[in-house]
Parts: C-alpha cells; sequence; structure tokens
C-alpha cells in the first residue's frame, strides 16, 4: 500500500513538474513524436524490412523486461515511453591467439535515438544510457567521445590486430560539436569530469599533452567533420589502469556487474594477465542503410590478454571458470542479445582444439580483412545453460597451434642514442603485404621538453630516401604545447620504413619534474593510420544483425579495412638539477652576483687616498686634552 | 673652468690631427702582419671546419645557447619551408633579418662566419687613437708619470696586439667554427665601436640600432658612443647647455629611429609581431634553462615559483643598472666605458657563450698599460684557463657518464664567472689608480716623507 502511495504522490509530482519545467512538457512532446516514428517504422514494416521488424520485437522484448520491475518503474514509464527507444546488446568474443595466449574481448553497446545536441531540448529521462554520460555530452556539447585505458602493451607480432586498438596508458579524443565557441575551455572541464566519473588521472590532461591531429583521427560517426579545430586528442601514457577504474566502467553498464556478460569481470582475474584494456566510445551513428534516423551508440569495450599457457602448468587447456573464476548463468534481462562468439577459424574440422559444451550455431563474420568463423552461444536461449544452468566454456588443444600470423601492418619504435643531451627517436613501420604498396598516417605527439629538430628528420625504406607526401608539423611552446608532427607516408610492399628524428632534452624547473625523475619521462605512443588492402572483399552495406566487434569501423569501400596501430610509447631521461639545493643554489649565485656588484660599487664610490697611518691611541688622548686646554696639539 | 676646456680641446684637436697622419702611417706599414695573421686564422678555421671536430664543438653548450646555436638557425629555416612560422615554436629566437640574411647565404654560411670576425680586426686599427692623446699630453702630468704613458713604439702594436687576441682565441675560434650567430652580433658590436671611434654618428647609431635589435644588451652602449661623440665634438656634459641637449637629443634620434625602421622592417618581412616575445620575451624571462656558461641557468632552475619574477627582474636589471654609475664615473673615459660595459653584458646576460667573453677580451691589449696596476692577473687567468679546461671534463661526467650531477657543472660556471667579475673589476680598479697617478703623480710620499701606499676610501 505504501508503495502506492509512494507511486502515486511520485505522478502528482512528475505532472505539476512537467507543467513548471518546460523542458519536462519536452519530454511529452517526445513521446508524441515517438509513437509518430513508430508509426513510420511499421510502415517500413509493410515494405518487408525484416531488421525494422527485428528491432521492433526487441524493443517490446525489453519493455516487457521492464514490466517486472518495481511500480514506480511502471508509472514513469507509463508516462515516457520514450524511454523504451533504447536497447542494449552484449557480446564476448573469445580468440585462441597463436603465441597460445586467450583473447577475450567484451563488447557492450547501447544504442538510444535521441539527440543530446539538439537546440532548446533537454534530456532529462534516462533508462539504459548512463545518466552520468548523458549529462556530460550535452554540457559540453560533444559530438563524439573515446577514451581507454589500458595496461599492457599490445604486441601486434605475437597477437595480431585487436578489434579496437588502444595505446598503453589512458587516451582521450574527442570531437565538439561546431557550435562551441570556446573549445579548450569546454576540453579543460570535460577532462576534469570524466577524471571524476572514470577515476582517473585525467585531470593532468591539460595544453601540454593536447594536440589537434589534422588528418589521424577523423570522427567514427556520423558527419563527415574536417575541422580539426573542434578536436582534442590526448594520452596519458604514465597512467596505471587498476580496480578502482573498472568499478565505474562496470557501473556503466545496464545491469551492472549483477548478470549477463559482466559477470565475469572480477577484477582480480582481469588484472593478472598480460594485458587488460577498457574503453568507452560515445558516437552518433545511423539507425538504418538511409540514414533516416540517428540514435546515440555507447560502446563499451574491455579486451582482455589471458596468458594461460604458462599458468596453466603445461597444460594447454582453458575454460571460462578458469579465466574468470565465474560461470555465466543468465544474461543480462535488459539486453536485446546477449552471445558468446568463440573464433574457430583455424580449427574447421576440430582438429587443433576442442569446444564444450558444443553449438550447433556457426557465424561468419568479416573483420579486420579476414573472414573468420566463429562459434556462436546465445545467452537469450535457456538450452545454453543446460542442466547446471550455468555456462562454462572449456577448450581442449589438441595440436600445436599454427604458425606465427604476420600482421599487413606494424610498428614500432625506440629512442637511439646516448647521454642526457640529445636523442633520435626512431619509428620503424612495416608493410608485410607481399605485392601491395599502401599509405599510412603517422601522428606523433612530443612533448615540450623533447625539442624536436624537424630538419633532421628523415623518412627511408629500403634503403632509400622515402619522402613524406604531405607533412603537417606544429612545433612545440615550451610549457603550453607540443610538438604534433603528422606525415602521409606511402610504403611499399614487403618493407621496412624507418622514420628518424633528432631531439634535444631540456633541463626543466625543479619544480616540474614528476616524482622519481631519474625513472624518466613517458612519450605517448605514436599513432599509425591506415586504409589496408583487404584480403577479402569487405561488408559495406549496413546491416543491424552484425556482430558488435565488426561494426565498429565504419567501412566505406570493399578493398581496405581501416587500421590503427600503436606504438611502444618511449621512456626518456632528461637531465636533472639536483633537488635538495634550491637554498643552496640561490645563495651562491646571489653571492657571486653580490661579489660583482660589491666590487663596482666599491670603485664607484670611493676614491684613492694616500693610507695615513692613525697616531697611537696615548696621543690622541693627549691631543684631546690638550685640545680642551687650548693648547696646541702634538704632531 | 673655461680655460681647462680651452686646453683640453686644444689638446684634443692635436691628438686628431696627429692621428690622421698616424693612421695612413699604419696602414702602410702594419699590413704584412696583419695579412699573415689574417691567414693563419682563417686557415685555422677552414681546417677545423672540414674536421669531425665541427660537429662536436657545435653541440658544445658553452660556445652556443638557444638564442645564436646553428642548429637552430637550420630549424627556423627548415619551418620556414613547411609554411611554418619560425616563430610559432620554441626552437627559434634568431631576429628577422638573420632568417633573410641565411635564407639567401645559407649555403655560404661558412664562409659568412669565417668573414665574420675579420671584420672585427677592423676594429683593432682604430682602438688606438684615444690612447695617443696621453702621449701629447705628457707635458701636462707629472713627470714621474712618463713610465705610465705608452710610448709610440707600444701604441704602434696595439691593434696588432688585438686583432691576435681575437682572432687566435680559442673561444672566437670555437664558437666560430660551430657557427654561432654570436660572431656575427660581435662582428656588429665591432662596426659600431669602429664607426664610432671613426666619429661617424649617424653610422654608429644606425649600427647600435642593430646591435640592440639583435641581442637588446648592447643598449647599454648608448651611453659611452653618446659620451665619446660629445667629447669629440667638444661639447661638455652639463645638463644646462643646450648644445649638449641638442646632440643627445640628435643622437638619440638617430638611434631610435633607426631601431623603429628596423623593427618595422622585421614586422613587414614577416608580417606578424610573433619574433618580438620570441626573441625579446625569451631573453628577458628566460624560460630555457640549457646549462650554459651564465649564471641564470642554475638558478633560475632551482628558483621557488613564487620569487621567480622577482629574481627575473633583479637580474635583469643587474645588466642595464650599471650603465648609470658607470658612465659618470667614466664620463672622460668612454672607450674604457665601452669595454666595461660590453663585459658586464657578457657576464650578466640569460644567455652568454664564450664568443661574448670573447669579445671583450679583446680589448684587454688596448690596456697593456694597465698591467702594472692588475692586482690578482695571475690569480684570474688561472681560475679562467682551468675553468675552461674543466667545463667539458664536468659535463661529460654529469651527462654522459653519470658519475657527476648538475652541481659539479654549476661550480664551474660559478668560478668561471667569478673570475671574469674579478678580471672586469680589476682593470677598472687598474684604470682608476692610473688616473689617480696620472694626477698626482706615480711616487707618492707621505706626511712624513716615507713612502705612501694608496687605498680606496
Amino acid at each position: 500500500m505504501a508503495a502506492h502511495r509512494c507511486g502515486l504522490s511520485l505522478v502528482c509530482i512528475l505532472i505539476f513538474s512537467s507543467l513548471a519545467h518546460p523542458s519536462s512538457c519536452d519530454t511529452l512532446e517526445k513521446a508524441n513524436d515517438n509513437t509518430a516514428e513508430k508509426r513510420s517504422i511499421s510502415e517500413v514494416n509493410t515494405d518487408g524490412s525484416v531488421a525494422g521488424e527485428a528491432l521492433n520485437e526487441r524493443q517490446w522484448q525489453s519493455t516487457d523486461a521492464e514490466v517486472d520491475r518495481s511500480d514506480s518503474t511502471t508509472h514513469s514509464e507509463a508516462l515516457t515511453p520514450a524511454a523504451a527507444r533504447d536497447e542494449f546488446q552484449e557480446e564476448l568474443v573469445i580468440r585462441p591467439l597463436h603465441s597460445g595466449d586467450i583473447y577475450a574481448s567484451f563488447q557492450f553497446r547501447t544504442l538510444w535515438d535521441t539527440d543530446f545536441l539538439q537546440e532548446g531540448q533537454k534530456v532529462s529521462h534516462y533508462r539504459l544510457f548512463p545518466k552520468s554520460l548523458g549529462q556530460v555530452l550535452s554540457k559540453f556539447s560533444v559530438r563524439e567521445l573515446h577514451i581507454s585505458f589500458t595496461q599492457g602493451f599490445w604486441r601486434t607480432m605475437q597477437w595480431g590486430q585487436p578489434f579496437i586498438p588502444s595505446p598503453p596508458g589512458a587516451e582521450l579524443w574527442v570531437w565538439f560539436h561546431d557550435t562551441v565557441s570556446d573549445v579548450d575551455g569546454n576540453w579543460k572541464e570535460l577532462t576534469n569530469v570524466l577524471s571524476g566519473i572514470f577515476c582517473a588521472s585525467l585531470n593532468f590532461i591539460d595544453l601540454t599533452n593536447t594536440v589537434q591531429p589534422s588528418a589521424s583521427f577523423k570522427p567514427l560517426g556520423l558527419g563527415n567533420a574536417t575541422d580539426h579545430r573542434f578536436l582534442r586528442y590526448a594520452t596519458l601514457p604514465r597512467e596505471i589502469v587498476c580496480t578502482e577504474n573498472l568499478t565505474p566502467w562496470k557501473k556503466l553498464l545496464p545491469c551492472g556487474s549483477k548478470a549477463g556478460l559482466a559477470v565475469l569481470m572480477k577484477s582480480e582475474k582481469l588484472f593478472h594477465s598480460s594485458f587488460h584494456s577498457q574503453a568507452v566510445h560515445i558516437r552518433p551513428i545511423c539507425q538504418d542503410e538511409q540514414c533516416s534516423s540517428k540514435a546515440w551508440e555507447l560502446r563499451q569495450t574491455l579486451n582482455v590478454v589471458f596468458d594461460l599457457h604458462t599458468s596453466g602448468q603445461g597444460k594447454k587447456e582453458w575454460s571460462l571458470f578458469k579465466m574468470f573464476s565465474r560461470t555465466l548463468t543468465e544474461a543480462c534481462p535488459l539486453a536485446s542479445s546477449s552471445k558468446v562468439y568463440v573464433d574457430i577459424t583455424d580449427n574447421p574440422e576440430g582438429e587443433l582444439f576442442e569446444l564444450s559444451p558444443a553449438t550447433p550455431l556457426l557465424g561468419q563474420a568479416v573483420v579486420l580483412g579476414d573472414r573468420r568463423t566463429y562459434s556462436v552461444y546465445d545467452l537469450s536461449r535457456a538450452e545454453t545453460f543446460g542442466q547446471l544452468r550455468s555456462f562454462n566454456l572449456l577448450l581442449r588443444w589438441k595440436g600445436d597451434s599454427g604458425d606465427m600470423l604476420r600482421p599487413l601492418l606494424h610498428a614500432e619504435r625506440y629512442v637511439a642514442g646516448f647521454g642526457l643531451q640529445t636523442g633520435e627517436i626512431h619509428t620503424v613501420i612495416y608493410n608485410n603485404h607481399p605485392y601491395r604498396a599502401f599509405p599510412v598516417l603517422l601522428m606523433d605527439s612530443v612533448p615540450w621538453y623533447l625539442q624536436l629538430y624537424i630538419h633532421t628528420l628523415t623518412v627511408t625504406s629500403k634503403s632509400r630516401d622515402n619522402k613524406p607526401s604531405y607533412i603537417h608539423y606544429q612545433p612545440a611552446k615550451d610549457r603550453h604545447r607540443p610538438h604534433l608532427l603528422e606525415m602521409l607516408i606511402q610504403l611499399p610492399p614487403h618493407s621496412m620504413t624507418e622514420v628518424t628524428v633528432q631531439f634535444e632534452r631540456a633541463l626543466l624547473k625543479w619544480t616540474e619534474y614528476t616524482p622519481d625523475p631519474n625513472h624518466g619521462f613517458y612519450v605517448g605512443s605514436s599513432v599509425v593510420s591506415a586504409l589496408v588492402p583487404s584480403m577479402v572483399a569487405m561488408r559495406t552495406n549496413f546491416t543491424q544483425d552484425q556482430p558488435l566487434f565488426s561494426s565498429f569501423v565504419p567501412v566505406k569501400e570493399e578493398s581496405s579495412y581501416f587500421v590503427r596501430v600503436y606504438t611502444e610509447p618511449l621512456l626518456v631521461n632528461l637531465p636533472t638539477p639536483d633537488f635538495s639545493m634550491p637554498y643552496n643554489v640561490i645563495c651562491l649565485t646571489c653571492t657571486v652576483v653580490a661579489v660583482g656588484y660589491g666590487s663596482f660599487y666599491n670603485l664607484l664610490t670611493r676614491t684613492f687616498q694616500v693610507d695615513e697611518p692613525s697616531p697611537p691611541l696615548s696621543k690622541r688622548l693627549a691631543n684631546l686634552i690638550r685640545r680642551m686646554r687650548g693648547v696646541p696639539l702634538l704632531t | 673652468k673655461t680655460v681647462c676646456d680651452l686646453n683640453l680641446s686644444s689638446v684634443l684637436m692635436n691628438s686628431n690631427l696627429v692621428h690622421r697622419a698616424d693612421s695612413f702611417f699604419l696602414a702602410t706599414k702594419m699590413a704584412a702582419p696583419l695579412t699573415l695573421l689574417l691567414i693563419v686564422a682563417v686557415t685555422i678555421r677552414a681546417v677545423l671546419f672540414r674536421s669531425s671536430w665541427a660537429e662536436l664543438i657545435s653541440e658544445r653548450v658553452e660556445v652556443v645557447s638557444p638564442l645564436n646555436a646553428w642548429k637552430r638557425v637550420v630549424e627556423g629555416l627548415a619551418l620556414l619551408d613547411l609554411g611554418v612560422s619560425p616563430y610559432s615554436g620554441d626552437v627559434f629566437h634568431e631576429t628577422p633579418f638573420m632568417i633573410y640574411l641565411f635564407h639567401f647565404v645559407v649555403d655560404y654560411a661558412e664562409i659568412v662566419f669565417m668573414v665574420s670576425p675579420d671584420l672585427v680586426f677592423c676594429l683593432s686599427r682604430f682602438l688606438t687613437s684615444l690612447k695617443q692623446k696621453y702621449a701629447l699630453e705628457s707635458d701636462r702630468y707629472p713627470a714621474d708619470c712618463l713610465e705610465l704613458l705608452r710610448s709610440p713604439k707600444e701604441m704602434f702594436y696595439i691593434p696588432l696586439k688585438v686583432a691576435m687576441f681575437y682572432l687566435l682565441n680559442p673561444f672566437t675560434i670555437l664558437s666560430c667554427v660551430a657557427k654561432s650567430t654570436c660572431g656575427l652580433n660581435n662582428a656588429i658590436i665591432a662596426l659600431f665601436i669602429l664607426c664610432t671611434l671613426k666619429g661617424s654618428a649617424l653610422l654608429s647609431g644606425i649600427l647600435l640600432a642593430l646591435a640592440t635589435y639583435q641581442s637588446i644588451y648592447p643598449l647599454t652602449l648608448f651611453a659611452p658612443a653618446l659620451l665619446f661623440f660629445l667629447q669629440r665634438l667638444y661639447i661638455p656634459v652639463n645638463l644646462r647647455r643646450s648644445s649638449f641637449w641638442f646632440f643627445t637629443l640628435q643622437y638619440a634620434f638617430i638611434y631610435v629611429g633607426s631601431l623603429v625602421v628596423i623593427t618595422g622592417l622585421s614586422f613587414f618581412l614577416l608580417g606578424s609581431w610573433d619574433f618580438i616575445p620570441s626573441v625579446y620575451g625569451f631573453i628577458f624571462s628566460v624560460p630555457d634553462l640549457t646549462p650554459n656558461i651564465g649564471l641564470f641557468w642554475y638558478f633560475f632552475a632551482e628558483m621557488f615559483e613564487h620569487f621567480r619574477l622577482f629574481f627575473i627582474c633583479v637580474f635583469q636589471i643587474n645588466v642595464f643598472f650599471y650603465t648609470i654609475p658607470l658612465s659618470i664615473k667614466l664620463k672622460e673615459h668612454p672607450v674604457f666605458l665601452i669595454f666595461m660595459q660590453i663585459a658586464i653584458i657578457s657576464i650578466f646576460k640569460s644567455y652568454p657563450t664564450v664568443g661574448d667573453v670573447a669579445l671583450y677580451m679583446a680589448f684587454l691589449p688596448a690596456w697593456s698599460h694597465l698591467y702594472r696596476f692588475l692586482r690578482n692577473i695571475f690569480l684570474v687567468s688561472c681560475v679562467l684557463l682551468a675553468c675552461s679546461a674543466l667545463f667539458p671534463v664536468l659535463w661529460h661526467l654529469w651527462i654522459y657518464a653519470g658519475s657527476a650531477n648538475s652541481n659539479f657543472y654549476y661550480a664551474i660556471t660559478l668560478l668561471f664567472n667569478f673570475g671574469q667579475i674579478l678580471l672586469v673589476s680589476d682593470y677598472f680598479y687598474a684604470y682608476l689608480r692610473r688616473e689617480h697617478h696620472l694626477t698626482h703623480g706615480l711616487y707618492l710620499k707621505k706626511k712624513d716623507g716615507t713612502e705612501a701606499t694608496l687605498v680606496l676610501k
């Protein structure tokens, strides 16, 4: 009864507030809009669009799931059916890597067809989309936001390409809406807010490590903004990622870590791994192929690589329980689809490894220029969980894994030279394609305390000079902004291209050194972005039922696919002053200046005189008495 | 007073006439040794340019500073080629004139750097002009002072000595081989001194403006140049005389006018005022703390943040401050004042290099007559020599071997500057003492007839 009264009072409050605030009226109007849109979808249905139907059905399913919730929720939902227009999907992709490691990639996607940036409209009702992020988006007029926290370095040579690459440390890049006037101000506030949301040191992002790449970071979502004044990119290579970053990240999920795939995310297991990367990508995307309606996509990904081979006492087998110390018992009730994919491309006949439980469902996806086959487990079906009501995927290796795969594009970087005065950054980019040349965009953001000399830039491939066709260079300003070097380099087939540039190390003020200054300073990864020629035709057409992991980067043409490779971050030593010396230095230098001043002062104010020795004391006393007596003085 | 003025002016007029005759005499008889010296100097430089040492030398922090490193000039030109303003970054701190000079002669840079110090030696030939007055004034001084005056023979070799001191000074050679633009700045200052001594107020004003434009500090040379012209034109330094004000304003107008024209031209060359903060802001606010032989780098690396501005002001005022008292004290001796000013600039400027030190050291042979009054020249030369040797050693220990730390290098810069201060103040002392002896006699007696000692009181 109390619950009912509570619900009633809530309805009353809602009605009053809707009368009082125009923003609430908007939500009501929005509801009307929605019914109109729904009608349009049903019209599409009559045209025979299967996708639309499926979408509609899912929505109804998810609202059904909602009915089970508490009374008050049902009440408010009755008022704003708009909330039903968002959708949540989750999936887990497991790929046994050639090195014997296991790559597990979680993908969570929330789609919401609202517009945060529309003028005069304030979105105040949130259902699946996290409110904390939605408010951030609308407050700072963010068009696209990509943030990743990574612990460890992705070894492209051993592991191939990840689904979504990320550099070690924290990376944040944001496209602002082109109505923003003070982009730097917004950026500063945004980093501070995100720092709070993700419990990370993003507040250390300031102008000294922010760049505006001109070509490397194009928006991944709708809208082909090209004015890089509205783009901000920053990395914090020193950022350590740990549990305190994972917990707020998990909270953004509609089911939290209570149900669905997210129950597997136990931090003590996730961080006991070779590589851990968690990311949030927010962007506007098209709902359908015609792009008649826009939706906001929130994609949360978590990639982790387990080294089970060495920790598994020589036995090459793994299971969900071994990796995550949990098994799956249910899908997230709010999810419209919940699937587990296992990559079995290298194991078509089951000669390499054995999967249990076996699944009759097979899926194919074209991802990163390759056609892969997957065993698919649909968690929304009860039979997946079997008799035990628990799903524990088990894989037993039979044979040895095949050859190492050589990724088509690979890059690495190191610092050459000795001493603390100068040095040279070497970036080596490999094109392993046997017969195709392709261009890559190399982006380097170097902190100001490494003074780059652009005239020493050399690009050589196959021991010949390879002049970049495009160079965008922005020199650093001391204590204000970093160097930004972007260039377009044509990589000849099957070649190694080496980019070198010399730098000079600066001596900083003693307060500008980080704690433990002799550890060195980190320089963020260089970013190599390329359209790599694809072995198979990429799917350019838009389909809703594509697996999430293969649909992140939009594909523009069939013959090539987009790849981004991050190199190692650099650790560079700088000369250090003696930190215990400030008082001594101030005293000693001032003494020398004072010696100069004093000797000049002496010579300027005094004159030369003959040194007459002063008479002895007795004589002076006698003279004093004589003067009083008026007697002539002694000489 | 007027009698005294007249007397002085007649003496000066005499000296002027003799000087003209003498310079002709010099030009014919000095040509051979000077040419030989020039050939030797150019050969040394050419050999070093071609050797593998050149690269090593051009990286030395003692020889090049962020203001004048050749590497940064090349970087500025590369930025210009990329379509980026050289001043948009913090690498290039040369003036716009330098960009345009090197834009055209970048391939002949070595020649430019070899020629520029040779310009300086022209200075040497005219440095004597003022000294000669003592030779003529001998009748005015007490008889026992004659040994303080230089014989014409001594005077004769001074230009050669000055040229030798500059051209064969290892500091100059290093700075020339490193292609430090400091050599060009020195050449401008030398030409300015030459024009001043030759009495061309217009050229002197223009060159002084150019020197100021290059590195702001030569601003303080305005006072000695003005004093020299006043003395030359027999205008007494008297604030109530209209002739004094007339000439001062005239010279100031030439100076300020050419400074405005040069700065305006730079603006039109680049189309922006970016070079002002990038060149002069950089000199004044000392943001680059790369070690050098000066006093600024370690001091401001270790400075407490809230005192930084205060100490920057104090240290920069320190450079300019000495102009006023020195001009008052040395108003009769503008050439020595020029020397003092250049020395003070090169000790206390924000990014000094050995090239700056070499410039004032070139004057030392001109004061060879002060030698008997120097108190600790032996100590100072030992300190300077030891420091010059220890700079690369301690730098290596700190930066490459990692077995020393910054304090070692800092200690040597302190000692080096201490030595320089001692040297300059010693010469100042000797100059003043000689002046005193010239008026009071060399062998002073006490009241009781015993030998007296001179003290500063």
